[in-house]
């Protein structure tokens, strides 16, 4: 039964580092602005518009 | 079908999605309303930037309107103010971007290093709809960058007052977010813990009895000594101003709470409250981030300096250099340029002043004036530049005077919330029920009980529900409100809403709408004429062109020859083989017609003189039921800095003719409200220009009303976009349901509370009850408060 000593001390210890890991999110600021990453993943990485022919300038 | 929607479609400028003009610009098989938008779309294209198009129908914003001067920008001493961060190589700076509003506006913006090497990063803030640019300050000063932004349409605002909201609002908000993280953290840990003792542990397991309880106590630590901090300082705070605030009970809860946890566990004699006190303090924590939202991307503490720009151009020694508008004294030359705004009084020495005062009064007549007359800030120069000499500094300008009246300089009275009296009462009611309950146990001999039931009186009855009911009901109305397009400053403005029994409106641009114009003619038109003059019209860019387009409203049928157009003066062009000329008498080389209220568009068609155009104020959409539904409940007046040619057309509307006021200065509507507020009554005032800026701020309750909420709002408790003007009885009614549902939630929380102290006073509170009945009120609470207040939103139509 001591296992249930460690156990929990893990789970705690588990726990924090999420508890530290939101706190480093909120200090870097990623979540004051909740809105705009929504829309900014939709982006294609390059233009999807007709004028595609210098695109390949683009790929290194 | 397909057939209207092609010629829908040809009909729109391919970047704005305006009316194209009878000529449009052509490029690429592109048709553009106006120059700027074709130049938009050229530095678009060469840039491979097209994809702006892809995303959105008509993305772009009007390019008509001309860009302002932007020299002041090479002045260091003037962007200092502005820059975020500056070294050797780059410069970081946030703009603040009106025209963000779709994700092609995102799109375009973050991609703007294609455009201007120089520029090494765009990040968007898109409900702030501001920019973070980092650029190379070697290889780009930052006047060009902003003249680059504004070349593609998105004109950054700069203005004295720092639209740019600084990061320290973001501190305080972060600070909250970790308290509940904390919190939250802790209280899920209690919560696992304390489970083994709530199910019974075997005699096996009784070991860990102790162990969890350690562990316990010290998650409460950081919950009561960081979290509920606040709690603490805010009840000691008040207690020595003599105030029993709802923050009281609430640090004596959690006061007591944790003692008794530490004293049961140090002692072995029980398990404590740890999860009852974390979860307390979360919900807590929650109820006050709810109360916290804030409108990233509105203002409500706009004064005329947001109005002004940041510098002008003083003429000193023949020669012209922009001078911060802080540091203009009386006696400078400044020169102020076509669409520039005078930013002090001043007196005109050269040029023709022909000025747009509609910042100001709400008149959209332009005002003519001569040499030597006093011209007042405020005021916008429509035609070309002109020079002036200073009389007074800019705070000590008649319209900016205003800002120093002490309305402005104290703090508004904080409005009472209900939740504040009633605490009152209920703390008082609270330290009766547990000294009588430990009293009584103490007179029984029993003093171990008696300290028992002293503080599970005090853990049981902390108000948690309590605290919770206006904030949540609060918050869901202002959401309900936010989807009307009705934006509060606080919560705390509902409760005073429901109280209004005084409303003042202001006039131009408030109950009439600036959009939309009413047309009357006078003398003798047909059908056919009034078609040729809405074709001949259609061409032209001039507000009253296209209002009196708007008002005709027939479809194109003829096309307009030899057009011609005196800007500001009129048109000419020939239709169906006559010829038409619209505009002023002098454009028509006629007799002037005196005394003609309002602006009228005169009409001559192959030489005969038929009559005019006269346009008169439109009342906004549902005005007229408006007021009769306001009126029955409450003294309706009205405010307005106009002459009074329509008091006629007002009679119907208000009752009373003492209570219409005209030629009223905004010191007068400042003191008007004074004089109602000192007869006991509670005033809101609607209003929207600058000259309303001080009776809102003095108002019980100010509300900005306006077509364009991003625009120009003076300082105001609330924003009301004019589309919802109409609905503004409804409004009131929900703030009054919204006050009931806070008293019926307040019920239901003392019932609990009377639940809990029903074992509480007998002393045989287990902790069980505690973490069963704080959770059960909470959601209790949480959910009646929301459901309801929606459900009276439906009622209300607001949903």
């Amino acid at each position: 039964m001591n296992m249930i000593y460690m156990l929990i001390g893990i789970s705690i210890l588990l726990a924090l580092i999420f508890l530290l890991a939101f706190f480093w999110a909120s200090k870097t600021g990623q979540n004051d602005d909740t809105y705009t990453p929504s829309i900014r993943m939709l982006f294609d990485e390059e233009a999807t518009g007709k004028v595609d022919q210098k695109s390949d300038e683009d790929h290194l | 079908m397909s057939k209207i929607k092609t010629l829908t479609v040809e009909t729109r400028c391919y970047h704005c999605g305006e009316d194209l003009p009878f000529s449009p610009y052509i490029l690429a098989d592109k048709q553009f309303c106006c120059l700027g938008c074709q130049g938009v779309y050229q530095i678009l294209s060469s840039h491979n930037l097209d994809s702006y198009y892809a995303y959105n129908d008509v993305p772009g914003q009007t390019q008509k309107t001309q860009t302002p001067r932007l020299e002041y920008l090479d002045e260091p001493t003037i962007t200092a103010d502005l820059i975020d961060y500056q070294d050797d190589e780059t410069t970081v700076i946030t703009f603040y971007i009106p025209a963000i509003h779709c994700s092609s506006c995102i799109w375009l913006l973050e991609n703007l290093y294609k455009i201007n090497p120089a520029i090494i990063q765009s990040r968007i803030d898109f409900l702030k709809k501001q920019v973070v640019i980092t650029f190379k300050n070697k290889a780009l000063s930052l006047r060009e960058l902003a003249e680059t932004l504004s070349r593609i349409g998105y004109e950054p605002l700069i203005s004295l007052q720092d639209v740019v909201k600084k990061q320290q609002y973001d501190v305080s908000d972060r600070q909250l977010i970790r308290k509940i993280a904390v919190a939250g953290f802790c209280f899920g840990n209690t919560m696992l813990l304390s489970f083994p003792e709530y199910f019974g542990l075997s005699g096996l397991e009784q070991q860990f009895k102790d162990f969890f309880g350690w562990l316990n106590l010290a998650f409460c630590l950081p919950v009561v000594f960081y979290c509920g901090r606040d709690y603490f300082s805010s009840a000691w705070i008040n207690l020595k101003n003599g105030v029993l605030n709802l923050d009281f009970p609430l640090a004596l809860g959690i006061a007591v709470m944790f003692l008794r946890s530490a004293a049961e566990i140090f002692s072995r004699s029980g398990a404590g409250f740890a999860d009852t006190l974390c979860g307390l303090v979360f919900f807590l924590l929650v109820g006050r981030w709810m109360q916290k939202h804030t409108y990233h991307h509105l203002s409500f503490e706009r004064d005329y300096r947001s109005y002004f720009p940041v510098a002008v151009t003083l003429l000193k020694d023949n020669k012209e250099r922009p001078l911060p508008l802080n540091k203009l004294k009386q006696g400078d030359r400044i020169l102020i340029r076509s669409n520039e705004i005078i930013p002090a009084d001043a007196i005109l020495l050269n040029g023709t002043a022909k000025l747009d005062f509609s910042f100001v009064t709400g008149e959209s007549i332009p005002v003519e004036k001569v040499l030597g007359e006093v011209v007042y800030a405020g005021g916008r120069q429509l035609d070309g530049a002109i020079e002036l000499e200073v009389i007074k500094p800019v705070s000590q300008s008649y319209l900016t005077r205003l800002w120093n009246n002490e309305t402005f300089t104290a703090d508004k009275d904080r409005i009472k919330t209900f939740s504040g009296t009633a605490s009152k009462y209920f703390s008082v009611a609270l330290l009766a029920v547990a000294i009588g309950s430990g009293l009584f146990w103490l007179f029984k001999e029993d003093p171990s009980k008696a300290l028992a039931s002293f503080t599970a009186v005090l853990i049981i009855a902390c108000p948690c529900a309590l605290a919770l009911s206006s904030p949540f009901t609060l918050a869901a109305v202002l959401s309900i409100f936010d989807k009307n397009k009705f934006y509060l400053k606080n919560t705390a403005v509902i409760e005073e809403l429901a109280r209004i029994d005084t409303f003042v409106f202001d006039k131009t641009g408030t109950i009439t709408n600036p959009e939309a114009a009413n047309f009357s003619f006078n003398g003798k038109i047909t059908a056919i004429q009034k078609q040729w003059i809405s074709d001949l019209a259609r061409n032209s860019g001039h507000p009253l062109s296209r209002e009196l387009v708007k008002w005709i409203s027939l479809p194109k049928q003829f096309t307009a020859l030899d057009y011609q157009e005196k800007v500001g003066r009129g048109i000419s062009g020939r239709i169906d083989g006559q010829l038409i000329r619209l505009g002023s008498t002098a454009f028509l080389g006629i007799e002037p017609i005196p005394q003609l209220q309002g602006s009228a568009v005169h009409v001559m068609i192959a030489d005969r003189y038929l009559g005019y155009f006269l346009s008169s104020q439109q009342w906004r959409n549902g005005f007229k039921d408006l007021v009769l539904s306001l009126g029955r409940h409450a003294d309706l007046h009205l405010l307005s800095g106009d002459q009074e040619h329509d008091r006629k057309s007002l009679i119907p509307f208000f009752p009373s003719i003492q209570h219409m006021h005209f030629r009223q200065s905004p010191q007068n509507k400042l003191d008007y409200i004074k004089t109602l507020q000192n007869k006991g009554h509670k005033v809101l005032m609607f209003g929207d220009g600058l000259n309303d800026a001080g009776a809102l701020k003095q108002s019980d309750l100010g509300v900005a009303v306006t077509d364009n909420i991003n625009n120009f709002t003076p300082g105001c408790d609330a924003i009301l976009d004019g589309s919802s003007f109409s609905r503004i009885p409804n409004f009131i009614r929900q703030a009054k349901d919204a006050v009931r549902v806070i008293h019926m939630s307040f019920g239901i929380s003392l019932a609990y509370n009377a639940l809990g102290l029903f074992f509480a006073v007998q002393g045989t509170l287990s902790p069980l009850i505690a973490a069963i009945l704080m959770p059960a009120s909470t959601i209790t609470i949480i959910s009646f408060t929301s459901i309801a207040a929606r459900l009276y939103a439906r009622k209300n139509h607001l949903l």
